[in-house]
C-alpha cells in the first residue's frame, strides 16, 4: 500500500527523530512510505483556539498534500484526531472525506490496519510510564479512560509489549491531562504548568526511567516542566522505541 | 528512583510538604489518603496561608480566570488540599461505578430521559403544574432573576416575614436572591453548612455540591472566629460544627419561612424531590409553615420511574457515595403550611434553542465534570467569576453573557474527562469547543490573538513561506513565540524549559538522506 506520511510541524521543527522512526517502522513493514515535501501543518492550532475560518487554507492545502494516498499516518495523536473530527473550516468535498476518513495516527494504524504482532528489531530494558494523551485516548479511543465503565483494552500498551525487556510503571493518575492542551498551555501558563509539574512528578513516584507516549507535544510540555524542577525523567516517543531505539 | 528534595527547592509552586523532605510523598505510599470532602480532612502542617479569593469582577468586563487560577496556585497548601479532596470524588465516583454494571446503560438512559423531557418542556410543565395545583401548592412562573426575586419578596410580605431559611440553592445564587433579600429587609440564613461558612464569609458558593470546598480548616475557623466567636486557634472540626449549629440552630427554629431548590420535578405526580447529605433542606422545608421552592425549568422529568434512574446516579457521580443521605420527596402544604412553587426560567429556554448548547440543559448538577477536571482541581471554583464552575459553567455561564464569561471556555485544555463523567452525557469537551469557534465568530475575543491567529493561518497555508521561517529548528526556537504558541507573548519559558533544538529539521533530513523520493 502507499502511505503519506504526516509530519505535523512541530515534530517536524523539534523532534525530527519522531518523524524518521515513523517512516523507517512504515517502511520496515514494506509498504511505499510518502513524505509530501509541501506540508505544514494540520490547522490544529488556529481550531483549538477557535479561529476555524483562518484553518481554511491550511486545511486546504493538506488536502492536496494528502490527496490519493490509501492511508495517511501520523505520530501525533491530537492532529490526526483534528483532522478526523474537527477538519471541517473547508467545504466537505468527496475529496476531502476520504482524506479525513484515511488519516490515521500511527498507533492505531499499526495495531487496527496493520494488525502487527512482533517487534523482532526492538528492545527496551527501561522502566517507562506511559502517557495516555488526551487525544489519542479520549477522542481517538487508545484506550479504556477510567471513567468509563468498559472493559480494558489499550492499544498502545498491546504494541510496547511486544518488545522485548519493556517494564511499565503506573501512575497513581494513570490518565490525567498532562497540561498541555495546545494553545491552553500559554493562555492558562500557570495551571498548565502546575499539571504538568504533577504529571512528571505522578511519574517519578511510581519509578518511571522514561516517560513515552503517542503524542510529542504532551512530551514537549512534560518534558519543559521536568527539567525546570529537576525531575531526572527521560522522553521518548513510541515510534522510537517500536523502531528499535534502546535508550 | 524518585525525586530529591533538594532538587524541589526553591520553587514556589511545589507543596511544602513536598519540599520538606522527610515523608515526601508518604500520603501515596501509605495509602493515607483523604477520607471524604464533606468530612475530615488530612491535617496539613502549616504555616499559616491566607485563602486566596477568587475572581476579581468587574462588571460586564471578561474575567480573567487564569489570574484568579495563577492566585490559586501560588497558594499551595490550598490548592493541594483542594486537588486531594476532588480528587478523592473522583476515585470514589469510578469505584461507585464499578459496582453498577448496568452503569453506561444508565447514563444513556439518563440523557435519553432528559432530552426526551426538555423536546416536551411544554407539555410537562403544564402537567406539572396542574396536578401540583391539584395537590394544594401555588405554582408561580419567574421569566428571569429578577421576576424571581419580585415573586418569592411578594408571598414573603403576603405573611409578614422578616427572616427565611434557605437551602443552599444554585438558582438563588444565579438570580441574586441573598443580596436582594438583604436590600429589602429580609435576613436569610443558609441551613447548608458549607453555604453557610460562605454566606459568612460573603463568597459564593466555589463548587455546585461541596461549595467550601476550598476552604482549609483553619479559614473556616478563622470566619467563624470573626462571625460567631468561636476559638480562632481552634480548627478541630467537630468543635467547629458544634458552635455552627448552636449558633445556628435558633434562627432557624425562630425563622418565618423556608425555601429549598427542587433536584427533580416530577410531571405525573406534581411532586418535588430534593437531595441533601445534612437533612439542612428537611428543617428547611419543615420547620416554618410557610415553604417556597425555587426551581429551574429544566429540572422537569416525566414520571416517578425516571427519578430512580436519575437518583441511581446522582450521588454516586458527585461524591461517591450510593445514595444521597436524604431523598426527600415534597407533595404538599402540611396541615395548617403552605407551600409555594417558582419554576425559574432565567435564560433556559432561549439556551434550549441554541443547536449546539441546548443539551446542556440536561445537567442534573452533580458537579463530577469538576470533580475530575484538571483545571478546575487547580484554580477553585471562584476563579472563573460566575454562579457555575468548572466545565460545566464553561459552557453555561456564556449563555447568560457571552462578553463577561468569553474567557471561560479557554479555561480547558479540552481533555474530554468531563464528557466522561457526565451522567447525563452531556457532550461538556465538545461544547467548550464549539463555544471558542462561537465567540471568535462574536468578536468576543482579544484583537491580538485574532492577528496572531490569522498570521498563523496565512503562514502555515504557504508551503515556501513556512519553510523559510523555519529553515532551521534553531531559527524555529527562535521563532517559538510564533510558531507553536501563535501570540505575541512568550508564556512557554516562564516555567518551563524550551525544547532542545535538533540539528536540522525532518524536512531537510529527508532531503538530505530520501532527496531522489517525493
Amino acid at each position: 500500500m502507499r502511505i503519506g506520511l504526516f509530519i505535523p510541524c512541530y515534530i517536524d521543527a523539534f523532534f525530527p527523530k519522531v518523524g524518521i522512526a515513523t517512516l523507517e517502522l512504515l517502511e520496515r513493514f514494506g509498504h511505499e512510505v510518502v513524505y509530501p515535501r509541501d506540508q505544514t501543518c494540520c490547522g490544529q492550532p488556529m481550531a483549538n483556539s477557535g479561529f476555524n475560518a483562518e484553518c481554511a487554507a491550511t486545511e486546504a492545502l493538506f488536502v492536496r498534500n494528502f490527496s490519493g494516498f490509501d492511508y495517511v499516518v501520523g505520530p501525533s495523536g491530537s492532529c490526526v484526531h483534528h483532522v478526523r473530527d474537527n477538519f471541517d473550516a473547508i467545504e466537505q468535498s468527496a475529496e476531502v472525506k476520504v482524506v479525513r476518513a484515511r488519516t490515521y495516527e500511527l498507533v492505531e494504524f499499526l495495531h487496527d490496519i496493520l494488525k502487527v504482532d512482533a517487534f523482532p528489531w526492538a528492545g527496551f530494558p527501561h522502566r517507562v510510564g506511559l502517557h495516555n494523551s488526551c487525544g489519542t485516548l479520549r477522542r481517538l479511543k487508545h484506550a479504556t479512560p477510567s471513567e468509563l465503565h468498559e472493559p480494558f483494552f489499550s492499544k498502545p500498551m498491546d504494541l510496547l509489549s511486544k518488545v522485548d525487556g519493556i517494564e511499565f510503571v503506573k501512575p497513581a493518575r494513570p490518565d490525567e491531562c498532562c497540561g498541555f492542551g495546545g494553545t491552553f498551555s500559554v493562555f492558562e501558563e500557570v495551571v498548565s504548568t502546575k499539571m504538568g509539574y504533577d504529571k512528571v512528578s505522578d511519574h517519578a513516584r511510581a519509578g518511571a526511567e522514561y516517560i513515552v507516549s503517542a503524542d510529542s507535544s504532551c512530551l514537549m510540555h512534560q518534558q519543559g516542566c521536568a527539567e525546570r524542577i529537576g525531575v531526572p525523567l527521560k522522553f521518548i516517543h513510541i515510534a522510537e522505541i517500536l523502531n528499535g531505539a534502546n535508550a | 528512583m524518585s525525586i530529591s528534595p533538594e532538587q524541589l527547592l526553591d520553587n514556589s509552586m511545589l507543596h511544602p510538604e513536598v519540599l520538606a523532605g522527610e515523608d515526601a510523598y508518604g500520603i501515596y505510599r501509605n495509602g493515607h489518603r483523604l477520607d471524604h470532602a464533606e468530612g475530615a480532612s488530612k491535617p496539613l502542617r502549616s504555616r499559616p496561608e491566607p485563602q486566596p479569593r477568587g475572581a476579581k469582577v468587574h462588571g460586564n468586563r471578561p474575567v480573567n480566570q487564569a489570574e484568579a487560577a495563577g492566585r490559586f496556585i501560588a497558594a499551595p497548601e490550598h490548592e493541594k488540599m483542594h486537588d486531594e479532596r476532588l480528587w478523592d470524588l473522583r476515585q470514589k465516583r469510578d469505584r461507585e461505578m464499578h459496582h453498577i454494571p448496568e452503569w453506561e446503560e444508565l447514563r444513556a438512559l439518563a440523557s435519553a430521559i432528559k432530552e426526551h423531557t426538555l423536546t416536551h418542556l411544554d407539555e410537562y410543565l403544564d402537567q406539572f403544574e396542574t396536578r401540583a395545583r391539584a395537590n394544594g401548592i401555588h405554582v408561580h412562573w419567574a421569566r428571569d432573576a429578577a421576576e424571581h426575586n419580585r415573586i418569592v419578596h411578594g408571598i414573603l410580605s403576603d405573611h409578614g416575614a422578616k427572616s427565611l431559611i434557605k437551602s443552599k440553592s444554585m438558582l438563588t445564587e444565579e438570580c441574586g436572591f441573598r443580596a436582594y433579600m438583604a436590600s429589602v429587609g429580609i435576613e436569610v440564613v443558609e441551613t447548608d453548612l458549607g453555604e453557610r461558612i460562605q454566606q459568612l464569609d460573603k463568597e459564593d458558593p466555589s463548587h455546585v455540591v461541596v461549595p467550601a470546598v476550598h476552604k482549609l480548616r483553619t479559614d473556616v475557623a478563622n470566619v467563624f472566629a470573626n462571625t460567631i466567636g468561636t476559638d480562632p486557634d481552634n480548627s478541630d472540626v467537630h468543635y467547629l460544627a458544634e458552635a455552627q449549629r448552636e449558633a445556628t440552630r435558633p434562627l432557624i427554629l425562630a425563622a418565618d419561612a423556608g425555601m429549598t431548590g427542587g433536584n427533580f420535578v416530577v410531571a405525573e405526580t406534581g411532586t418535588f424531590v430534593v437531595c441533601t447529605n445534612e437533612g439542612n433542606a428537611d428543617l428547611s422545608a419543615n420547620v416554618p409553615k410557610l415553604h417556597i421552592a425555587s426551581i429551574g425549568i429544566e429540572k422537569i422529568i416525566p414520571r416517578l420511574e425516571h427519578l430512580a434512574v436519575l437518583v441511581r446516579l446522582l450521588s454516586r457521580s458527585a461524591l461517591g457515595s450510593p445514595m444521597t443521605q436524604y431523598t426527600s420527596h415534597f407533595r404538599g402544604p402540611r396541615a395548617g403550611g403552605e407551600m409555594h412553587v417558582v419554576l425559574v426560567d432565567n435564560g433556559r429556554s432561549e439556551r434550549l434553542g441554541l443547536e449546539e448548547f441546548w443539551t446542556s440543559l440536561k445537567c442534573i448538577r452533580c458537579g463530577a465534570c469538576m470533580n475530575t477536571c484538571p483545571v478546575y482541581r487547580r484554580s477553585g471554583g471562584l476563579s472563573y467569576g460566575a454562579t457555575y464552575s468548572g466545565p460545566i459553567g464553561l459552557i453555561i455561564d456564556p449563555t447568560f453573557n457571552a462578553r463577561k464569561y468569553s474567557n471561560l471556555p479557554f479555561a480547558s485544555s479540552l481533555n474530554g474527562s468531563c464528557t466522561n463523567v457526565c451522567p447525563v452525557k452531556i457532550n461538556i469537551h465538545e461544547q467548550i469547543y464549539a463555544w471558542r469557534r462561537e465567540l471568535v465568530k462574536r468578536h468576543d475575543v482579544p484583537l491580538v490573538k485574532k492577528a496572531a491567529m490569522k498570521a498563523a493561518g496565512e503562514l502555515l497555508s504557504r508551503p515556501i513561506a513556512y519553510r523559510a521561517a523555519i529553515a532551521s529548528a534553531d531559527v524555529a526556537l527562535a521563532h517559538l513565540p510564533r510558531f507553536v504558541i501563535y501570540n505575541g507573548l512568550n508564556a512557554w519559558g516562564k516555567h518551563r524549559e524550551v525544547p532542545h533544538p535538533p540539528k536540522q529539521t525532518f524536512h531537510s533530513w529527508y532531503k538530505a538522506n530520501r532527496g531522489g523520493k517525493q
